[in-house]
């Protein structure tokens, strides 16, 4: 299918760092169709991050990538060089950071940054580009756009920091933007602010988001699909209502029951109990293993694969399994108790 | 009708900030609030960033000399003399789990610290004693006594954190977004446990965070902060329905929904601009320039707070 924008298949990051191999990032698979909204959520050190990098292949030094594939159009960018990759990010998928603060050079002003990128993947002129950058600020709703470009990212806030960048990402119109915790270090007025935007703009250009959060009501409100981290690897992925209303892997149903509520105010949260995973020692079966209240013993030996649930909702648990089989034991007992 | 634990009074801090070269500006990180903790019930605060939450809750443990107002515990001012002894009374549980705690020290001698200097414990082995009662008590492993704060996760940080503040046999502890640095599935826990605490020890807390979730999970009354001042206060259940403050409206519309069918179906209210800067602020209300009712009333005098039934106080001229 030709909708398929971006294809993610098997892929395995690894860093490797004096105490051993650490697999941020081991066996992941997802589809990206054009104009849809994905989310990818987990807890920190799940590997989201790391994803989004290795699609852009700005890993840090020690990190790589060690196998799969990743289909841009069909065509595999992990083979791509260094030159061609440039040709790739900012112009085909662009990014915007966690960190407004960090991620904008403080001795430039806003409108040299945002020209920088325009003149660097299109054939514009510098004039056409200075403009560019004045309409792309006006786009995601700076003030007074004309004035802001001579300014220096100090004298803006948090939530014009993170609006520039969105300019920056958006400027040479990309089939994907990848936003990574874009809201987290903003407060929630703002982060409304921001994702109103980022919803109106994605109306408006019909570019595909990744949206790596760790806020499941940020992804309830934005995604159309869903995929959930764990120990670097996919525990369940599908629409955003099969996650919500029918998750089928431990984890999900436990992040689920952590979120507390004023629903929720005499009950007791179900945390799940537990520490997060150690990266450097990695089980060998299901990573989720030492914290699910229903490890059998296959999920100590071995890592679950994935079960497609229904049409595009697949879970990789063993529980699902079991369940199964005893589903069918049983159909198979009524059967006979019938004859 | 409990006893009243903890009351602060027209509570005024302000910094003073080099503006020029001889001037200096106060910035009124907390301007005039006032409430009420009762023994063994939980107030929320919440707001952004910059809006003075974490200042309440310093300057109520005297970690900063008020600029004006008082805090009183049990009827007792808290000054810089009396808190040598009410700290016994007041703990406080920080934000970050890996800042808070000492690197250099084991512990059972972050824990012991405070019973060392209130001379709770009469020999070694009640201090030992204590210690591992104190951390089974938050759920840690006693045969870690020994390890360094870095051995931990950020989840069992905080946990030392609280048996810390839990070791003095505290009647009052302020959590200033104590689960704030934390992932979800461990936030839980930790939110479990300051509510397991509570029943089992009686204690009062000041929850601060600006998560509204976890808020409302936490306590029976929430205020809301803008700006250094409370602009609105009432029960948990009464405010998460009916907010009568515009800030109050759009901070609550603007919390995102873990629930794909209802976030589809709310409306957020998007408030214009930015957070004024807490140095030049607006005159009147501070909310005006945000606000959508303004009008020239609040440009010209602050709004006072009011009751409007049921110990829902509002501090706004048109709602």
């Amino acid at each position: 299918m030709s909708a398929k924008l971006l294809q993610v298949k098997n892929l395995r990051t690894s860093f490797f760092t004096d105490a051993g191999e650490v697999k941020a990032v081991n066996g992941l698979s997802f589809d990206l169709e054009k104009g849809k909204v994905l989310g990818i959520v987990g807890e920190s050190g799940s590997g989201k991050s790391v994803t989004a990098y290795s699609i852009l292949r700005i890993l840090p030094e020690t990190g790589k990538i060690i196998g799969g594939e990743i289909l841009l159009d069909g065509e595999d960018i992990t083979k791509y060089s260094k030159k061609e990759m440039r040709e790739i990010r900012g112009c085909r998928i662009g990014i915007i950071f966690q960190d407004p603060m960090t991620s904008l050079n403080p001795v430039y002003t806003i409108g040299s940054q945002i020209t920088e990128a325009i003149l660097l993947h299109t054939d514009r002129t510098r004039a056409q580009a200075a403009a560019r950058a004045v309409e792309m600020l006006a786009l995601v709703g700076v003030n007074e756009p004309a004035r802001r470009v001579k300014q220096y990212p100090h004298e803006l806030s948090g939530g014009m920091r993170q609006r520039v960048m969105i300019a920056m990402a958006l400027s040479c119109e990309p089939d994907i933007l990848i936003a990574d915790e874009p809201t987290t270090a903003l407060d929630v007025t703002i982060q409304a602010q921001i994702l109103e935007l980022m919803q109106e703009l994605q109306k408006k250009l019909g570019m595909a988001i990744i949206m790596i959060t760790h806020d499941l009501g940020v992804i309830a409100d934005m995604c159309d699909e869903i995929v959930v981290m764990y120990g670097g690897r996919i525990c369940e992925r599908g629409s955003a209502d099969d996650i919500f209303y029918n998750p089928r892997h431990e984890y999900t149903k436990g992040l689920l029951h952590s979120i507390p509520s004023a629903a929720k105010l005499d009950e007791k949260l179900v945390p799940i109990g537990g520490s997060p995973i150690d990266m450097l020692n990695m089980p060998k079966g299901c990573p989720f293993f030492a914290r699910c209240d229903r490890a059998m013993k296959i999920c100590l030996d071995e890592p679950p694969e994935e079960i497609e649930i229904n049409p595009g909702h697949f879970a990789s648990c063993w529980v699902n399994v079991q369940q199964m089989l005893d589903d069918e034991k049983a159909a198979g007992g009524a059967e006979e108790a019938g004859q | 009708m409990s006893e009243v634990l903890v009351e602060v009074k027209n509570l005024k801090q302000y910094f003073p900030i080099k503006t020029g070269l001889f001037k200096t500006t106060p910035l009124k990180a907390v301007d005039d609030v006032s409430f009420v903790i009762n023994a063994g019930e939980t107030l929320g605060l919440v707001g952004e960033s910059g809006c003075g939450k974490t200042t309440v809750g310093r300057s109520m443990l005297h970690l900063y000399k008020p600029t004006g107002g008082e805090v009183l515990f049990r009827g007792e001012k808290v000054d810089a003399q009396s808190i040598k002894h009410l700290c016994r009374e007041m703990q406080m549980v920080f934000q970050d789990p890996y800042s808070s705690l000492n690197p250099r020290m084991t512990v059972a001698d972050i824990i012991g610290e405070p019973l060392d200097i209130h001379h709770i414990c009469a020999d070694k082995n009640e201090r030992k004693e204590k210690i591992k009662q104190l951390m089974t008590l938050v759920g840690l492993n006693t045969e870690h006594a020994r390890r360094y704060a870095h051995e931990f996760s950020g989840g069992q940080r905080q946990r030392i954190g609280i048996a810390r503040a839990i070791a003095v046999n505290p009647s009052f502890i302020v959590c200033d977004e104590s689960v704030s640095a934390l992932d979800v599935s461990i936030q839980a826990q930790i939110i479990n446990m300051f509510k397991e605490l509570q029943e089992r020890l009686g204690l009062a807390y000041l929850f601060i965070a600006h998560d509204i979730h976890v808020v409302n999970h936490m306590s029976r009354r929430v205020a809301v902060m803008y700006m250094g001042k409370i602009v609105e206060t009432g029960q948990t259940a009464e405010l998460a329905k009916n907010q009568i403050h515009p800030y109050t409206q759009s901070l609550y519309s603007a919390v995102p929904i873990p629930d794909p069918k209802m976030s589809r179906q709310r409306r957020r209210i998007i408030l214009e601009g930015d957070v004024p800067s807490p140095l030049k602020l607006p005159g009147g209300c501070s909310f005006r320039t945000r606000c959508r009712f303004a009008t020239d009333r609040c440009a010209a005098e602050a709004p006072p707070f009011t009751d409007r039934g049921g110990g829902h106080f509002v501090a706004c001229w048109n709602k």
